[in-house]
C-alpha cells in the first residue's frame, strides 16, 4: 500500500516539475512578445508599469472587462476546466501597451485565498511585472484583506466619495476596515429575495402572483404555516434547511467573532437552528447540504420544492436555465420580498498595495462600478443587478424589463425595494469558515446525531483548528 | 597475490555504494529532512492569522499538551483503526482465499491473468475520484437509493452519509476494493515462492487441503503477511482521501468517520506548522508503536533468527 503511494507521488513530484517548467517557459515567452508589441503601441498609461496581474476566481469579472471596458482585448488563453466546471489557468490581454494577466484559481479548498495570501505576502520582494495589481474578494472573507495594509483605499486610486454616492452601502460596509477607510468597490449588488415556484404557489396556495404569495410568507411565523401546508400537499417548502441560513446570517446583530477574537453564537443564527430543526423533524425540509444533488432536485418539477432563497444570479446562472423540463426553462418561478431582505454573494474589487499600475487599476474601478452607462450596459446585457440606485430604480420602473424565468416578472422592484434594508456591520474576517463549519456542525443536530450543545462543541472544535487564533 | 584480490573485491563493493546514492540522496532529501523538520516545528508557535504570520516562538511542548488535553486525537485515533480493521479483515481473508486458489496446480483455474487483472483495477483509480463515485451512487436521490425504493425493498430513501456506521462501513467497504488485488498479488507471490515439494509431501502422507493451508502455507507465509500487514497499517494510519471526499471534509456524521490525518488537513488551512508538526510527531510515534506489536505477535525475531 505504502510503496503504490511513494510510486504515485513520485509521480506526482514529476508533473509538478513538469508543470513548473512549462509555467516559466511559457511566461519568458510572452515577456519577450511584449516587449516587441509595446514598441509599436501608444498609450497614455506609459509611465506605469507593463504587466496588470489580476487575480480571480472564475472568468465573471474578465468577462465583465472584456465586454464593457472597451481599451481591453483579449489576446490569449490557456484555461483548463476540471469535472466541477471550474476554470484555472491564466489569461492574457492587453489595454493599450500593458500586457494584462488574468490568474485564476478556483475557489474550492481555499485554493483561490491560497494563492492569493502567498502572492501577497511576497508583494514586497516580488518584481514590478510579479506585483499583483488588482484582485477580487468575496463578503465572506472580505476583510482578512480589508482589514490590513494589502489593500488601497480607493481615494488614493483617485475614486471620490462623490463617484460612489449612487453605490448601495451595504456594498460600502463590506469594503470598510476598521478605521472607516473605504478599500474596494464593486460593480454588483446581490441583494436576494424568496424564488418560488409558481406552479406549487398556485396548486397549493391558490395564487401565483409575487404580491398575494408574499402574504403567506412575509414574516416567520406565517411562513411555518405556509411550510406545513406545502407539507400537507406534499411538498418541500425548501429543498434543504441551508436554504434559509444567509436570510438569518445577514441579517446578525453581532459578528462572528468579537473583538477579543472569542467566537459567538448570534440570537439570530440560533433562531435559525431552532426553527430548521423543527422544520427538518416536521420533514417539511431536507438536512442535507446546498449544491449537491438533493438541493438541486427543486431546479425540476419532480423534485417538489416550494422555494429557494437567492439573488438574480442564483435563478439566472444556477437554477438549469438552459435545461428543457426544468422549472426556470418553462419560466415558473415567482420572486417575492419573503420574511427578510438579505444579499447573497457579489465580487468585490480591491487595489493591491504595491501595484505598479495604480492609475490603470482606478481607471479600470472607476469604470466598471460607477460609470452609469457601462452599468446600464451590464445589467441590460448579462442581467446583473448593478450597484448604483439610479440605474435600478429606472430598471425598476421599466415595465420592458422582464426575466422569461420569472415568468415575465420584473426582478428588480423587488431587489430594489430589498436592497436598501441590507446591514452589513456585523462582518467579520473569520465568517467564511464559521458559516462553513456551522452548517457543517448543524447537519448532525438536524438529523438528530448529536444535541445541540454536542454539535456546537463540534463547530467550535472545527473553527478553532482551521483559525488558531480564535476561541470560545 | 592476496593483497591484489583483497582490492578487487573492495573496488567491485564501491559499486553496491554508488547505487545506493540515489536512494540515499532522495531518502535525505525527501524523507529525513523532513521528518527533522517536522519535529523541529513542533516546538514553535506558528500559524497564519489571515495575512498575519505569528511566530514563530518557540513554545516548548506547548502544542502537545493542547493536542493531548483536547481528547479529540484519541477519538480520532480510534476512528482511524474502527475503519481500517473494518477494510483489512475482509481484505486480508479474501486475499488469503483468492491466492490459495490461483496458487493451487490441483484447481487447474482458467483466466487467472484475466482475474488478476480485474482484481487489481479498482487500485488504479484515484482514490478522490472512486469516492466521488460512491458520493454519487449513495446519496439520497442516487441511483442505490432508486433502486431500493424502486424496488420496494425500503419505503423511502435510506440516508447512507447520515449513520454513523453506513458511512464507515462504506469507507471500509472502499478500502477493502481498493486494496484486496494488491494483496492478493502480494500473497501469490508469497505462496508460489512456497517450495512444491513440501505440499507433495503433505500430500502422501495423507493431509486434507485445510490441513495443507493452516500447517504449510500459512506459517511459510509468515514474512509476507508481516510485511502485508505492516504496509497496509501504515496506510490505514494515513487514511484521507477517501473518507475526506466522501464527507466533504466534515468526518460527519457526528466526526464519526475523521480521520487523525483529516484533523490534520484542518491544521494546514491556517498555515499552523506547529501544532500540524506536533500531530505528524504524534502520529509517528503511535505507528512506530503498533507496528512494533505486530512484528511481536508475528514472531519475526524468532524467523529471522532461523
Amino acid at each position: 500500500m505504502k510503496r503504490m503511494k511513494v510510486i504515485a507521488s513520485l509521480a506526482l513530484a514529476a508533473t509538478m516539475l513538469f508543470g513548473l517548467v512549462g509555467c516559466g517557459g511559457g511566461a519568458d515567452k510572452a515577456a519577450s512578445s511584449d516587449s516587441t508589441d509595446s514598441a509599436a503601441a501608444t498609450q497614455e498609461v506609459s509611465d506605469e508599469g507593463k504587466v496588470l496581474n489580476i487575480y480571480c476566481w472564475n472568468e465573471e469579472f474578465k468577462n465583465r472587462v472584456t465586454d464593457h471596458y472597451s481599451d481591453y482585448t483579449e489576446t490569449g488563453s490557456d484555461l483548463a476546466e476540471d469535472d466541477n466546471g471550474d476554470v484555472a489557468g491564466t489569461v492574457e490581454g492587453k489595454i493599450g501597451d500593458v500586457k494584462v494577466v488574468w490568474h485564476i484559481t478556483p475557489s474550492k479548498d481555499n485554493a483561490y485565498q491560497n494563492n492569493l495570501d502567498e502572492a501577497l505576502l511576497n508583494q514586497a520582494d516580488a518584481s514590478d511585472d510579479d506585483k499583483v495589481d488588482l484582485f477580487l474578494v468575496e463578503a465572506d472573507y472580505a476583510l482578512k484583506y480589508v482589514d490590513t495594509d494589502a489593500t488601497m483605499s480607493v481615494e488614493d486610486l483617485g475614486i471620490t466619495d462623490e463617484d460612489t454616492k449612487n453605490q448601495y452601502q451595504y456594498t460600502k460596509d463590506v469594503m470598510t476596515d476598521s478605521n472607516g477607510v473605504l478599500k474596494g468597490l464593486s460593480w454588483q449588488g446581490c441583494p436576494a429575495a424568496l424564488i418560488y415556484n409558481r406552479d406549487v404557489a398556485k396548486e397549493v396556495l391558490g395564487t401565483e402572483e409575487p404580491d398575494e404569495v408574499q402574504e403567506y410568507v412575509k414574516d416567520w411565523d406565517t411562513y411555518r404555516e405556509t411550510a406545513k401546508k406545502m407539507k400537507d400537499a406534499g411538498y418541500y417548502m425548501t429543498a434543504t434547511a441551508n436554504d434559509s441560513y444567509r436570510v438569518f446570517s445577514n441579517n446578525v446583530t453581532t459578528p462572528w467573532v468579537d473583538a477579543d477574537k472569542n467566537i459567538q453564537i448570534d440570537d439570530n443564527i440560533a433562531t435559525w437552528v431552532e426553527m430548521s430543526k423543527e422544520m427538518v423533524d416536521a420533514k417539511e425540509t431536507t438536512s442535507e447540504a446546498m449544491w449537491e444533488d438533493q438541493w438541486k432536485t427543486g431546479f425540476y418539477p419532480e423534485g417538489k420544492v416550494f422555494n429557494y432563497f437567492g439573488p438574480a444570479w442564483l435563478f439566472n446562472f444556477s437554477m438549469g436555465a438552459d435545461d428543457e423540463g426544468s422549472v426556470a426553462n418553462s419560466g415558473r418561478w415567482g420572486l417575492c420580498v419573503g420574511p427578510q431582505s438579505f444579499f447573497w454573494g457579489g465580487t468585490w474589487i480591491c487595489g493591491a498595495t504595491g501595484t505598479d499600475n495604480a492609475g490603470l487599476v482606478g481607471d479600470i474601478m472607476k469604470t466598471m462600478t460607477c460609470d452609469e452607462t457601462v452599468l446600464t450596459e451590464i445589467v441590460n446585457d448579462d442581467d446583473d443587478f448593478a450597484n448604483n440606485s439610479v440605474v435600478m430604480e429606472n430598471f425598476a420602473n421599466d415595465e420592458s424589463y422582464q426575466s422569461e424565468i420569472l415568468g415575465g416578472q420584473n426582478p428588480n422592484k423587488i431587489f430594489c425595494e430589498g436592497v436598501k434594508n441590507i446591514d452589513l456591520s456585523n462582518i467579520s474576517s473569520y465568517d467564511q469558515g464559521c458559516n462553513e463549519k456551522f452548517q457543517e456542525a448543524m447537519k448532525n443536530y438536524f438529523d438528530g446525531n448529536a444535541s445541540y450543545e454536542e454539535a456546537l462543541e463540534q463547530f467550535y472544535d472545527k473553527v478553532e483548528a482551521t483559525y488558531p487564533a480564535l476561541s470560545h | 597475490m592476496s593483497n591484489s584480490k583483497n582490492n578487487a573485491v573492495i573496488k567491485y563493493n564501491r559499486w553496491g555504494y554508488i547505487f545506493l546514492i540515489p536512494f540515499a540522496t532522495a531518502y535525505i532529501i525527501f524523507q529525513m529532512i523532513p521528518l527533522i523538520t517536522t519535529i523541529y516545528n513542533s516546538f514553535f508557535e506558528n500559524y497564519r492569522d489571515g495575512l498575519t504570520i505569528i511566530g514563530p516562538n518557540f513554545i516548548g511542548l506547548e502544542n502537545y499538551k493542547t493536542l493531548l488535553e483536547s481528547g479529540k486525537l484519541l477519538t480520532y485515533a480510534k476512528n482511524t483503526l474502527i475503519m481500517w480493521v473494518m477494510g483489512f479483515v475482509p481484505q486480508i481473508v479474501f486475499s488469503l482465499l483468492l491466492a490459495a486458489w490461483f496458487s493451487d496446480p490441483a484447481l487447474r483455474l482458467k483466466g487467472q491473468r484475466f482475474f488478476k487483472t480485474v482484481i487489481y483495477l479498482p487500485n488504479l483509480i484515484m482514490a478522490s475520484a472512486f469516492s466521488m463515485l460512491f458520493f454519487t451512487l449513495f446519496s439520497n436521490v442516487g441511483p442505490i437509493n432508486s433502486i431500493l425504493v424502486g424496488t420496494g425493498i425500503l419505503k423511502e430513501s435510506y440516508q447512507f452519509f447520515n449513520h454513523v456506521w453506513s458511512t464507515r462501513a462504506l469507507i471500509a467497504f472502499m478500502n477493502f476494493v481498493m486494496w484486496f488485488g494488491n494483496t492478493t498479488i502480494l500473497l501469490l507471490a508469497g505462496m508460489l515462492g512456497i517450495d512444491t515439494s513440501l505440499y507433495e509431501a503433505a500430500e502422501v502422507d495423507g493431509a486434507n487441503a485445510t490441513q495443507i493451508f493452516y500447517r504449510i502455507t500459512l506459517p511459510l507465509l509468515k514474512p509476507i503477511l508481516l510485511y502485508v500487514m505492516i504496509t497496509s497499517l501504515i496506510g490505514g494510519l494515513q487514511m484521507f482521501d477517501v473518507p475526506q471526499i466522501l464527507t466533504s471534509g466534515s468526518g460527519d456524521p457526528v466526526g464519526s468517520s475523521m480521520t487523525l490525518i483529516m484533523y490534520l488537513n484542518m491544521h494546514l488551512y491556517s498555515k499552523n506548522y506547529g501544532l500540524g508538526g506536533a500531530l505528524s510527531v504524534l502520529l509517528f510515534i503511535i505507528t512506530g508503536i503498533l507496528s512494533l506489536i505486530i512484528f511481536k505477535a508475528m514472531g519475526y525475531e524468532k524467523g529471522v533468527k532461523k
